[in-house]
């Protein structure tokens, strides 16, 4: 049996001193900020302490209807008449302008959002700023991307972006649109706006046409507004399966192109012959990365059941060493859960489970007092008709099941609704290869898993929606084909 | 006394009746009563959707040289029994020179669908040059079990537009033919029977669309639908149904009888797009250097 260890961390926040909120923030309509006709606001919260961040217009149908209005008024005379080549220098510009405020950026999401600033400073923000760069030198290179085809823009992109990756996921949505020649209007989610606020500024300072890119904040409403506008022709949405019907549905008998990026329950499978260690800590990042709020989360472990014992055990002793604090604080590895909303609907999967008959274990850890915060938390002895094992839980709580053959743990990863992402923990390349090909899902991580990539495509299979975001693959969601 | 042959359902690589019992009349132009054709039921949909699921993964498993040579083996079968599907197309009102071209173009598209069965897999899938020491690389796979809802114009030329590069990336079917022409299907159900193309791979079920398609569009175990131009309102139906299991679906505003109406964008629509993170090791000193 390893030893317990007693980890004592001296507290090294980031300062927020640099960040200077407004205490109100307007909605971003061609090139300007406007009030929006709603006149209503709703308040920000900080998730690490409950504290009150800004208030944020809260736009409605007609908000909506006027940033449509100017996204299509800018397509039609400006951004659809400028070269591939010089639509390419703006996105060039915007992430250059991204890197310079890479800092600024990192410590608003990690404030709006919870998540640890080791995170956003280190993945979220450089991603999201490689993601610009990356489809800034697609824009004059379409027509070789689709040889045999002739492409062109769609027009006016409504895309919706979730709270677990603000800005990246804005980043995903954004760059490509732009790269293809649509303009944009863009509602990001309500918990998690400061970001995308703060991009709109960026947009200003790069010199970007008005009206090219729209930001409209606000709750489920200010979405659904978009999704039905009549002069929107392409619908991209990141988040719930429940949501992404709905959205699915109202878009039925209109021309819109739709992408739509899913839940997940994502399987992370050891074999015997994997380097544990590793395992081990690709598990931690695979569950845990981000609090467990991630769509592609390794939220299914099963572990060859000749080594379950061994990964059990190191990762119960892994565990005790997860610093769970202060999203600002650099120590930090899971910060705070993005609501109070979301942390009730963790608690209650983690009562559900225990119901279930499901064993629990979470490290002997002390959360901050104020705030919304989870233990991690494991769940052995489950059944896999168990919801716990089914259900999209979207927090730092992991299933783990056992397997003996390849067959068994094939049949059982695929047996599920979703097919977002999957790990597989092996020594063999030949069965890398061969598990790959057998798993339902739209991205396979080997000996790795949460990695993600400008040029690397990303998305699901089955009810974890249709289309992919990145790479060349990423370009087909913003183009009309013709032959 | 002249022969009249029966014309079934094509189940799991078998000439089935309907489980229902029921039959339609097949009439000519002229009103002449040429064959009856089997009133497919909502079971047998059910029925032909696990066929077409059992026979997937094998399908999809065969290495893509051999898909591509039972596909130009279907072209083969079709030149053989040339004469058989004229008859019937003429019998159901198109004249010799109509039907010939039809039956002539159905085999080219054959033809030139077998020879992409192991090419698309080169145009739509990528290595992809991660910042991180990963071989990364997109493949593109078939979605599984798809729908088609066949062309309503044409007897032949439509159905194999939409069923060849569907099948041709690994996917297997489930037709619901053409209503008032459904001979050609059967037949060309005989045809696949003796191309050695796989029971259950394509599988051809004749009578109302309206009965059957709810079916087929709400089934858990379909992934995606082909929709041939059809009825705005059945259209419309069928994607509501399909939202439950989020299946991909690919409504055809024109109808693919066309010549031009084939190419790669054909079988990308029934490909998903699987990306894979492979680890590099980095070899210490090893620089590549000559």
């Amino acid at each position: 049996m390893m030893s317990q260890t007693n980890w004592k961390l001296e507290p090294s926040l980031e300062s927020a001193a640099q960040i200077q909120l407004q205490a109100q923030y307007e909605l971003f309509i061609d090139g300007k900020w406007q009030k929006p006709l709603s006149k209503n606001y709703f308040n920000s919260v900080n998730p690490a302490d409950e504290s009150h961040l800004a208030k944020i217009a809260w736009g409605n149908a007609e908000d909506v209807d006027l940033a449509v209005l100017a996204a299509r008024r800018a397509y039609d005379t400006v951004w659809s008449k400028l070269s591939g080549a010089e639509r390419g220098k703006y996105l060039f510009r915007i992430a250059r302008l991204m890197q310079e405020k890479a800092k600024e950026l990192a410590i608003l999401e990690t404030l709006d959002g919870g998540k640890p600033i080791r995170e956003s400073r280190d993945i979220d923000i450089p991603l999201a700023c490689n993601h610009f760069f990356y489809y800034a030198g697609w824009a004059d290179k379409l027509q070789e991307a689709f040889a045999g085809q002739q492409v062109s823009a769609l027009g006016v992109a409504g895309q919706i972006t979730p709270w677990n990756f603000p800005l990246l996921m804005l980043a995903w949505k954004v760059a490509p649109a732009l790269a293809c020649g649509n303009t944009v209007v863009l509602k990001p989610a309500e918990t998690t706006s400061l970001t995308a606020l703060k991009f709109a500024e960026i947009c200003q300072e790069a010199g970007l046409p008005a009206g090219v890119v729209n930001i409209v904040t606000g709750y489920g409403d200010t979405g659904a507004a978009l999704v039905a506008h009549p002069d929107v022709d392409k619908i991209a949405f990141t988040g719930s399966t429940a949501v992404g019907k709905h959205i699915q549905k109202a878009c039925i008998g209109t021309s819109k192109k739709l992408t739509l990026e899913l839940g997940g329950k994502s399987a992370n499978i050891i074999l015997e012959d994997a380097p544990i260690d590793q395992a081990v800590e690709g598990v931690i990042n695979s569950i845990f990365f981000n609090q467990g709020h991630v769509c592609c989360a390794g939220s299914r472990l099963f572990v060859q059941e000749s080594i379950a014992e061994r990964v059990l055990e190191k990762l119960k002793f892994r565990l005790q060493s997860i610093y769970v604090g202060h999203p600002l604080d650099k120590n930090t590895d899971i910060g705070a859960i993005n609501s109070k909303k979301q942390l009730e609907t963790i608690e209650r999967y983690i009562s559900l489970g225990l119901a279930e008959g499901a064993e629990i274990y979470q490290p002997d850890c002390t959360l901050p007092s104020k705030g919304f915060y989870c233990k991690p938390t494991l769940f052995t002895d489950v059944a896999q008709s168990a919801r716990i094992a089914q259900e999209e839980v979207f927090g730092p709580v992991l299933t783990i099941q056992t397997f003996r053959t390849m067959e068994e743990v094939v049949q059982k990863a695929n047996n599920s609704p979703y097919g977002l992402a999957a790990g597989v923990w092996t020594d063999k390349g030949a069965r890398i290869f061969g598990l790959s090909q057998q798993l339902k899902a739209g991205v396979v991580w080997a000996n790795t898993y949460n990695k993600f990539d400008p040029a690397s495509p990303f998305g699901g299979y089955k009810e974890s929606g249709f289309g992919r975001e990145g790479g060349r693959h990423g370009l087909s969601a913003y183009l009309k084909f013709s032959n | 006394m002249e022969i009249l042959k029966t014309y079934k359902l094509y189940i799991g690589g078998q000439f089935t009746r309907t489980e229902s019992g029921r039959s339609y009349a097949i009439v000519s132009p002229s009103g002449q009563h040429i064959a009856n054709a089997c009133q497919g039921s909502k079971k047998d949909v059910r029925n032909a959707v696990q066929a077409a699921r059992k026979a997937q993964s094998s399908w999809a498993g065969k290495s893509a040289f051999n898909r591509s040579q039972i596909i130009y083996r279907i072209a083969e079968m079709l030149e053989a029994r040339k004469g058989q599907f004229l008859e019937e197309l003429q019998a159901l009102g198109s004249d010799l020179k109509s039907a010939t071209q039809e039956v002539e173009s159905s085999i080219d598209r054959c033809v030139y669908y077998a020879g992409w069965a192991d090419k698309f897999q080169t145009l739509l899938g990528s290595v992809n040059p991660v910042a991180s020491s990963h071989f990364n690389f997109s493949v593109p796979e078939a979605m599984g079990v798809v729908g088609v809802v066949a062309c309503q114009q044409t007897a032949l030329m439509g159905l194999v537009s939409q069923v060849l590069p569907a099948i041709i990336g690994g996917n297997t079917v489930v037709v619901i033919a053409n209503n008032q022409l459904p001979l050609c299907a059967i037949s060309f159900a005989e045809v696949l029977a003796t191309s050695d193309v796989p029971g259950g791979v394509v599988n051809i079920l004749t009578g109302e669309i309206s009965e059957m398609l709810p079916t087929l569009s709400s089934h858990m175990d379909v992934n995606a639908l082909s929709i041939a131009p059809i009825e705005a309102k059945l259209q419309q139906m069928a994607q509501e149904e399909a939202i439950d299991n989020l299946k991909r679906v690919r409504i055809f505003a024109e109808p693919l009888y066309t010549e031009n109406a084939q190419g790669l964008p054909y079988i990308a629509d029934f490909q998903e797009i699987k990306t894979t993170w492979h680890p590099v090791e980095q070899i210490a000193g090893g620089a590549g250097g000559y």
